[in-house]
This record gives C-alpha cells, structure tokens and sequence, in this order.
C-alpha cells in the first residue's frame, strides 16, 4: 500500500529556466517569475487559476531572509496562501511532497511549486559549513566536498576500477548534458579523455576531483500540481504522483556513529527499501523506465545507485561499465544530466522530478528517452544523506 | 563601503549592475550541560569524555544528552575515554579556503577513541598523507592554550 492519500494528484506544468553560473541579467523575483511564466504556459493557465503558492530554497544563501515574501512579484502568491519550505538539498523534492500533500488532502486544487537558488550571490560553502555543528565539527570540516565515499570505494572495489567507473559514470553524465539545452555545465567530453581527466583534474578532497563535482548554478524551476478532477480538465497528459517517502536519519556531519561500517544499511537503501516494499516493487531496475538522482558528484552518484535501486555488490559498478544508464539503456540514469550538469540547489531536487515527468510525458526534446517511459524514479539529497524519493506514473493503474 | 560595477558591455549583459557586499554575521551557540561538562573537562584535565546508553550498550563521543535510538536521557552517565584510538576512516583536503583549519593538504580523520563506539571527527598530523593506514593507533596531542573548543586537541598523530 502507498501513502494513503485522499486524492490522486497530477503534474500538469513545468517550467525551467535556463541554469547558469550567472543571471546578472535577471533579480531573484525576476528569475523565479521566467520558470513561473513557462510553467503557466506549459498548463495553459493563468495566474489567477492557483490557489496556492510554496516556495523554497536554501536558507540564507543569498542573505535574504524570507526570500518568499520578496518574491511574490515572481511568483504571483499576492494574496494568496502561501508557504515556505526550506530543507537543504532536499528543499525541491520536499516542495513536490508539499504540494502533493496539500492538493491530495483537499485542501487546494491546483498549487503552485516553485524551488530556485542564485549561488552566485552568496557564499555556498559557507552556508553548508554552518550545518555543521557549532561545538564538534564545524572548525572541522569541509562545507559539501567529502572524499570519504571515494576512498571506500577504492577500497572496496580497487584504485583502477572504482576510479575509471566514477570517470566513465562523469563522461556519461555529460553526454545526456550535451543534450539538454537547460544545462549550465556541458562540456562536450568524451571516452579518450578518460585517462587524462583521471590524472589531470585538480584533486579537492582525496579522489574527488573536480570534474567529478557539481556546480553552484542559478535557476528556477516551477511545477502546478492538481488534483485528479482537474488534471483530467485542464490536461492532456498528467504525470501522476504515486507516493513518495522522506528520510531523515543523520543530524549533522560526521556525528555519533555514522559510520558505514556500523550501520545496518544506509539511509538511501532504508528509504528505496521501504518506499517499493510497501508499493509492491521487487525488481526496481527493471520496474523503473528511467531515474533522475540527485547525484552531486560522479562519486556519490556511482555509490548511491547501488543503495536506491538495492544492488549488491558491484552490480552498480557493471551498470555504468556495460552503458546500461546512458539514455537507450536498461535504466536511463539522468538523461538530463543530472546535478554535475547543473546545481541551483533549492531548484535542483525539483528538476529531478521535473525531468522525470517530462520523459513520462514523451516532452523531455533532445535527451528524450526512445522507448516509453510508464514509470519514473526521482531522488532528492540534502544535508548529511537525507532522502526524499518520488514516484511518478504515467497512467492511474497502480 | 560597498562598490557598485558595471559588467562588460555585450549585448546580453549591457546596463546590468551588480551590487558587492559583505555581511559578517557575530553568533552564539550555547553548548548545553553535557557539552559544557565535556569542554571543561578537555580544557581543565585534559581528557575526554563520553556517555554511555547503558540500554544500547553504545559510548557516543561527542557526547550527547539524547540516545538517538532509544531516546534515554544519557546526561549523567559519563565515562572517561582513552586519549588513544584506532583510525575507521581519513580523506586528505587538497583545497584551500578560509574557512579550513589548515593549509592544503591535510588529513581529516575518523578515530574511535579506546572506550568509545563512535568516532571522532579531527585532524591527523604527523604523517604522509600516502602512508596512513586505517586502522592504525593514534593519540590526541593537546593545545597549549585553549580555545575552550573541540581544538584543545590540537591534532591526532600516530601512536
């Protein structure tokens, strides 16, 4: 059994802004109203047609505080409900929960989403440094960069394997980033340089390279969801929201214990585990058509498709050897190219079910997946491992 | 005094202003009992504590007035750990910023004190980057002057 929900709850507008390291072009209101506009379009409605607005980013990363209240001349919540929601990385995915939640329990019937970062202005690391705590770690520790992830797979699997995995898994990633025109990183890399970006790329912190991590971007994303009723009305093709699950286990970095050694399974497994045991998914490899992760290095990504989609040993490792997550494989891992391509973090757990949607849809353009995508996957990471997972459908049959 | 530039004049960015500036923002952070207890303890007699869930049989360090499983208020159940410890886990920081603790490059480690289950988060010294070993012993070397912070250890080196 899914969530219990009170209603079935459709996607039926998405809008994305171009992601970039800098819009000098555009304030943070004036951003937010372009992915707010081209999601209105994509829905064919209005303004007036929302009953309500959540909005959400990092807190603080632009040194704005209630950012929500300034940006109502972005995102047309003047006098309307609105909320602010605010959750790290996973900010975006938390947003979809959100609203999902407030269209499925009656009490809007078409609400607004609208997730958006502008790196650019403010200090990232620094932010993320102060998630560390105060007393114990954060004169310690390294804001968003941590090697030990690529260490242990080294250790698990060999220098030379886990390291021209994550590269080739990097390579990967930019091959779908050269597809999608939203990208702010696509750099147009290719298997020869393998070697070269292996030994050359700065290293940051032990084998996370530079190549390996994500970008600070700017952009908005924007999604309207609905309730069935309406879906039905005002769409042709709603992507339907089938459950999703929000862990949260770790508090802060490097504290009491978290060590993997001593875990039983680690937060991600723990959530995919629960959210397809209790949906009935034995094989999500190949129940899933295609999966965004929010994966923000090559590392991380490689690592936490074993734990999403419950692999044993180097299962995940064959996958990316044997081309099985590029866009025509058995399972399309971030056609759009994922968080490497680009990273306005409170946006960027949102586009991970944006994009996922949009391969439902068959309107994803050029990183389109060729066969039909019934049923999609979309991953949310914030904090110290946090977890939201998402699950979209194309057809209300589950 | 903040300074206000004008971007390079191309078509998509002409007449577009950004506005530098800097915020430098003084905080608090109260530590609590248990932490207190914990900071004095490392600044007065140089050791280190930590609390044990005698229902989950764990020894958390850093300690904590909570056990996260069970939830038992472990705030008088102190024990007093070893200034020695086995190393679970490093990386080596090749980056350089203002925030970080030292000059690149420098190893960050995970040491589970003798005493404790968990590990403790600090800076190996003393070592070549390429030549430490997991599992390896080392031993916390205190600071000459505190800073009444988890940096009375200064570093760890090994045993």
């Amino acid at each position: 059994m899914s969530h219990k929900r009170n209603r079935n709850v459709g996607i039926i507008g998405i809008g994305q802004t171009q992601y970039s390291s800098h819009r000098e072009d555009v304030n943070q209101p004036e951003m937010i109203n372009e992915a707010v506009r081209f999601a209105l379009e994509d829905a064919g409605l209005t303004y007036d047609d929302i009953d309500c607005v959540v909005h959400g980013n990092m807190e603080l990363f632009e040194m704005v505080h209630q950012p929500d209240l300034w940006h109502t001349i972005g995102t047309g919540a003047y006098g309307k409900d609105a909320y602010r929601v605010t959750t790290g990385g996973t900010t975006g995915a938390t947003l979809v929960c959100a609203a999902d939640n407030l269209v499925a329990s009656g009490m809007y019937d078409i609400v607004l989403a609208v997730g958006f970062e502008k790196l650019q202005e403010g200090h990232t690391t620094g932010g993320i440094t102060n998630m560390a705590d105060p007393l114990w770690s954060r004169n310690l520790q390294t804001g968003a960069l941590t090697g030990a992830t690529a260490g242990a797979m080294i250790r698990e699997f060999g220098e030379e394997r886990a390291r021209r995995a994550a590269m080739k898994l990097r390579i990967d990633m930019d091959k779908h980033a050269m597809l999608n025109p939203n990208s702010h990183r696509s750099f147009g890399l290719d298997y020869d340089q393998l070697d070269d970006l292996m030994e050359n790329s700065p290293k940051l912190v032990g084998e996370l390279r530079l190549i390996h991590m994500c970008s600070q971007s700017d952009g908005a994303c924007a999604m309207i969801f609905a309730s069935e009723e309406k879906a039905k009305e005002l769409s042709d093709k709603p992507v339907w929201i089938r459950d999703h699950i929000t862990i949260h286990r770790e508090e802060t970095f490097n504290l009491f214990g978290k060590e993997d050694a001593e875990r039983e399974e680690t937060t991600h497994r723990f959530a995919a585990r629960k959210l397809f045991e209790r949906n009935g998914i034995d094989n999500p490899v190949d129940y899933f058509d295609v999966f965004e992760m929010y994966d923000p290095s090559s590392w991380w990504g490689l690592d936490w498709l074993r734990e999403f989609m419950l692999l044993e040993g180097d299962e995940h490792l064959k996958m990316v050897e044997n081309d099985e997550l590029k866009i025509g494989g058995r399972l399309p891992l971030n056609p759009s190219g994922g968080v490497v391509a680009a990273n306005p973090i409170g946006a960027t757990a949102m586009v991970r079910v944006a994009e996922a949607a949009l391969q439902i849809r068959g309107d994803a353009g050029g990183h389109q997946i060729p066969s039909e995508v019934k049923h999609a996957l979309a991953s949310g990471f914030g904090g110290t491992l946090w977890t939201v997972l998402t699950m979209l459908e194309k057809d209300l049959d589950w | 005094m903040a300074r206000q530039k004008l971007r390079q004049k191309d078509d998509k960015h002409e007449h577009c202003y950004i506005r530098d500036g800097k915020l430098a923002l003084p905080y608090q952070y109260f530590a609590g009992r248990v932490g207190s207890r914990f900071l004095i303890a490392l600044r007065d007699k140089k050791q280190i504590l930590g609390v044990k869930c005698e229902k989950c049989n764990r020894v958390f360090v850093p300690p904590r007035q909570r056990c996260e499983r069970c939830m038992e208020d472990l705030s008088d159940s102190w024990v007093e750990l070893s200034d020695t410890g086995e190393l679970t886990n490093y990386t080596v920081v090749n980056y350089e910023d203002k925030h970080l603790p030292r000059k690149p490059p420098y190893i960050l480690a995970m040491i589970k004190l003798g005493g404790a289950d968990t590990p403790l988060p600090h800076i190996l010294e003393g070592i070549e980057p390429g030549k430490v070993e997991l599992g390896m012993k080392v031993k916390a070397v205190f600071a000459d002057e505190t800073t009444n912070t988890i940096l009375d250890v200064d570093h760890f080196e090994p045993v």
